[in-house]
């Protein structure tokens, strides 16, 4: 559960100008959804808010602190890909963050290792991996070490959740079981999140707010001179039980919202039917 | 296993034509005088010594080998850690190994005869030499390799440095560890015998420089097939610990 704050934010790498003029914030117990064109900066913007780079210009606090600039445990994170280690079975995945917090040396032994095995055990029932706790991630599914990977990140109870594409490899089955269980997660843990992803629908699916950055200006002659910036807040203002009971796939067109028209326009302008807008990218 | 059958019966059909010309030829000879001259080194006391040479030689060389090996492997790994994980070790360090491993090793050896001495510790230390510079940068090649995902993962799983080296870096580390010991064995072999050759009173190196004088094939050629069998074995030996050990290497590789 936290809050941030995100004001004047700039971020460019030499000449090329990412993000510009980047307002945001965040609610405690949101889930922001972040979409956009690819190459908009909306997984720099995650890697900003995780303190894994530093911003050109600007702030960012979390909870009305100054963000600390390196990654932590109060951040969670799921990515795309890489997320869990290879060398450690599922059930060593997941314990390994409690073995972080309460051993120097990041190995548990006898009764403060079964305590934590306990622990690991419920986090790996919740996402319904318990059947195969002693295998190595190579041997799962790609929806199924995503779930893995959620588990570990949420075993340390992070107030922030940053998940990067995550879902982005996952065919539409495993999409939908794995969207199901995130929003349940969601409500369970309590925590804020913020999602990034190309797939407007996933975006529309799970958000209770959904952000598109895009450049605001641009310049021709000069494609990288300006960066992006938020360019439609589409508050959602979905209750939780709605989202959780899967009622009524969400789409762009049928969702009652304040923010439907530029949804719709977002949409329109990229010339396509309200899902994909990576391949329409400038 | 054709190949080897081939050369052998290659071997023997040669080694026959010539002692048919001349029973005394000392060059090819037949594997009764083989098999001879090997009970007389390994399974009867020499008449001076009342030793077993074959064993003393084996039980030396494979100490040398042994501390050359461990030493380079220890060492090996504790750099490549550092500067795998340190970015300013790396920037200052890693050309520095760069170069060292374009140093023939074999031309220090004089270097290390001088300063050593002849006698175990030189030896030990030009297989170190000979390979530590090649492990250090394999090894601090894999830990770059480990994708960022997996540092940033840690951190926000609350690791610090140390335990991200024990619990994320070294687990990984290891059977590339052995990955890289296997490779080295060839050359460590190779500094082993080099070393033995010039100066020792013992060794597999040794004996078949020494018995070279007097062209004695029947001793140099079983030695010959010993070392090399000693060498297959430890090489097969740690590609089955690699397999057996680290289920899960291979899936991580093919990615």
């Amino acid at each position: 559960m936290s809050r941030v704050r995100i004001r004047n934010l700039w971020h460019q790498y030499g000449d090329r100008v990412v993000l510009e003029r980047l307002n945001l914030d965040v609610e405690p117990r949101s889930f922001v959804a972040v979409a956009g064109p690819s190459g908009c900066g909306k997984s720099t913007l995650l890697r900003l808010i995780l303190g894994q780079e530093r911003p050109s210009r600007g702030r960012i606090e979390v909870d009305g602190r100054p963000l600390v600039p390196e990654p932590g445990p109060e951040r969670g994170v799921v990515f795309q890909r890489y997320s869990v280690m290879p060398h450690l079975t599922v059930v060593e995945n997941v314990i390994l963050g409690l073995e972080f917090a309460r051993s120097r040396l990041g190995r548990l032994f006898g009764r403060a290792r079964r305590t934590a095995m306990a622990e690991a055990e419920h986090a790996l029932e919740q996402v319904g991996l318990i059947g195969v706790r002693d295998r190595y991630p190579h041997t799962l599914s790609g929806g199924m070490q995503q779930r893995l990977s959620i588990a570990q990140a949420l075993i340390r109870r992070p107030r922030l959740l940053l998940l990067d594409e995550p879902f982005g490899a996952l065919d539409p089955g495993t999409k939908d079981a794995i969207h199901r269980l995130v929003i349940h997660l969601w409500h369970a843990s309590a925590v804020t999140i913020v999602m990034v992803t190309h797939d407007l629908r996933e975006a529309f699916a799970l958000g209770s707010r959904v952000l598109v950055l895009d450049r605001v200006r641009s310049d021709p002659q000069a494609p990288e001179r300006y960066g992006a910036a938020v360019t439609y807040d589409l508050p959602l203002r979905r209750s939780a039980s709605e989202v959780e009971e899967g009622r009524r796939p969400p789409e762009p067109d049928a969702l009652e919202v304040s923010g439907l028209e530029p949804a719709r326009e977002v949409v329109r302008r990229r010339g396509l039917p309200g899902g994909e807008v990576r391949a329409a990218s400038r | 296993m054709l190949p080897f059958l081939a050369a052998a019966a290659l071997y023997m059909s040669a080694s026959g034509v010539r002692l048919a010309a001349n029973p005394d030829d000392k060059l090819m000879p037949g594997p009764g005088a083989m098999a001879a001259a090997w009970r007389s080194v390994a399974l009867e006391p020499d008449a001076r010594s009342a030793r077993y040479v074959f064993w003393d030689d084996t039980a030396a060389s494979l100490a040398r080998l042994g501390a050359g090996l461990g030493i380079a492997t220890a060492l090996g790994l504790a750099a490549g850690l550092v500067i795998g994980m340190l970015p300013h070790v790396r920037a200052t360090l890693a050309a520095a190994v760069t170069v060292a491993s374009m140093v023939p090793a074999l031309s220090v050896l004089p270097i290390l005869f001088i300063a050593l001495g002849i006698g175990e510790v030189s030896k030990i230390a030009l297989i170190v030499v000979g390979i530590l510079p090649f492990l250090t940068r394999d090894l601090a090649q894999r830990v770059a390799e480990i994708p960022e995902e997996q540092w940033i993962k840690a951190q926000t799983l609350g690791a610090s440095s140390l335990q991200v080296a024990l619990r994320v870096v070294l687990p990984q580390l290891l059977p590339r560890l052995i990955d890289g010991v296997r490779l080295s064995l060839g050359p460590a072999w190779l500094f082993l015998i080099s070393a033995e050759a010039i100066s020792a009173t013992s060794g597999l190196g040794y004996r078949i420089f020494l018995v070279r004088r007097y062209l004695a094939m029947d001793v140099i050629l079983p030695y010959v097939a010993w070392i090399t069998l000693l060498a297959f074995t430890f090489d097969y030996g740690l590609r089955v610990l690699r397999r057996r050990r680290y289920p899960w290497l291979e899936a991580a590789l093919a990615r």
